[in-house]
């Protein structure tokens, strides 16, 4: 199973109609469709899955934990954009 | 349940075998995610120290990730250890393999099949892990196939009889189960989270060979015999495959304090005979050791420790099987050479004509 032959592809599954896809592991493959039928063989030989996406690993671009606070600190300071932020008068329904 | 709150064998025992440790599984996955859920800080600060702050996450119990700054042993050992873990995998399908063609019925062969093909799936689950870690599938694959790398010395005993089916999946994927429920709490991400997957399809490999044992147990005389005997063969490597005697293990301390393992080896040897001992007696089977008997100061039972001057044979590689294990291996990676090069051909004569296409 040679790398540049057979590269890496992360695996995402749908447990169940109305759940989002989630990641679940990686596997080698040639292309695309054999990726598919492996994830199936090794994510879903217990019917873990309806729906199943490979990506190809080296197409996904991620965030580097290096720089996680700076990264995600912008959001840090915006507490506004939570419902519990806001003071609710006494009394007031449906709000 | 939690950590060290086994039962005692005086409580009333589980439904069925293995029932506890799936509880145990089930609270591991219950804590990743209270873990994650739990979780204040994102990364170290600009002017952190990375290795306080590795520290620090390993000591609050949260998870390690791929990208994470880690100390370079931590990487070093978890990699060599998720990688025998895997080839101890793929190697474990041959000794239950070689019984597939002959299995009594086609709902053992069936089930056999299913049990292979899960232990391959292991494999590969565990290999996809430890590539995380910064190491290449055929880098993997390599060190196996030049012996740079060991699998478990279980594999290098012989299956002789049906029975020895049924006493792999009680005792040797039994014991595995107990190796592997704690590590399902490593703080490595990856590799827990693998382990949760592998303990869950574990514990249907324990009851098939519990069920079998059981059927041959209360068969015929003879089926009871060949029942016993291959409890009397598999029940001391069982207990080697916990490692050496706690005074003997040479990476226990800091894998402990890096929370990659959670108990010794001898802790969970002991686990294991306390489960065993009332399993065997619904089977109607003995375990072949006379010293085996209940401590009530120690509130455990008291047992013959295994033969640890074989177990370092056969680690070394003069096992019954050693030799046999890795040549099927090497031929099966030899054999498997055209099907990987005619698929990776026919993926690029595909991204050749696609190319083609858009051109």
């Amino acid at each position: 199973m040679s790398n540049e032959h057979s590269p890496l592809w992360e695996v995402f599954v749908r447990a169940r109609r109305g759940l989002s896809h989630t990641h679940v592991g990686s596997l080698h493959a040639p292309d695309a469709e054999l990726a598919l039928r492996n994830a199936r063989d090794l994510y879903t030989r217990r019917q873990e899955g309806v729906s199943i996406w490979v990506v190809p690993a080296g197409s996904i671009t991620a965030s580097s934990p290096d720089e996680k606070d700076a990264f995600f600190d912008p959001a840090a300071d915006k507490v506004y954009r939570h419902p519990t932020f806001y003071e609710v008068p006494d009394g007031v329904a449906h709000l | 349940m939690y950590g060290n709150d086994f039962s005692a064998p005086g409580d009333a025992p589980d439904d069925t075998p293995g029932a506890g440790l799936l509880g145990e599984v089930e609270a591991a996955e219950a804590e990743l995610r209270a873990a994650a859920a739990r979780q204040r800080r994102g990364g170290p600060a600009p002017d952190e120290d990375l290795a306080a702050y590795f520290t620090e996450v390993v000591d609050a119990e949260q998870k390690i990730e791929p990208r994470d700054w880690m100390p370079e042993a931590y990487r070093r050992t978890l990699i060599r250890q998720i990688a025998q873990h895997a080839h101890s995998e793929i190697i474990g399908m041959q000794p239950e393999g070689n019984w597939i063609s002959r299995a009594p019925s086609l709902k053992r062969k069936a089930i056999l099949l299913a049990k292979v093909q899960d232990e391959a799936g292991h494999g590969l689950y565990l290999y996809a892990a430890a590539e995380t870690l910064g190491i290449s599938r055929d880098e993997l694959v390599q060190l196996l196939l030049d012996g740079r790398q060991k699998y478990s010395s279980i594999f290098n005993y012989p299956t002789l009889t049906w029975a020895d089916v049924g006493a792999i999946g009680w005792l040797v994927d039994g014991a595995a189960i107990v190796n592997q429920v704690p590590l399902c709490r490593c703080s490595y991400g990856p590799y827990a989270r693998a382990m949760i997957r592998v303990c869950k399809e574990e514990s249907f490999h324990q009851r098939q060979g519990y069920e079998i044992l059981h059927t041959l147990a209360h068969g015929t005389p003879e089926q009871q015999a060949m029942a016993q005997d291959a409890v009397d063969r598999w029940w001391y490597p069982s207990l080697a495959m916990f490692g050496p005697p706690d005074g003997d293990s040479t990476h226990s301390a800091q894998s402990m304090a890096w929370k990659i393992k959670r108990f010794s080896n001898d802790d969970l040897r002991q686990r294991f005979v306390d489960m065993c001992v009332q399993q065997a007696e619904v089977l109607g089977l003995r375990i072949p050791d006379d010293d085996l008997r209940w401590n009530e100061e120690r509130q455990a039972y008291d047992y013959s420790q295994p033969d640890y001057d074989e177990l370092m044979q056969v680690i070394k590689g003069n096992g019954p099987c050693n030799r046999e294990r890795m040549a099927h291996r090497r031929a099966a990676h030899a054999d498997g050479a055209w099907v990987r090069e005619a698929a990776a051909a026919y993926a690029a004569k595909r991204a050749d004509k696609r190319e083609k296409v858009a051109a």
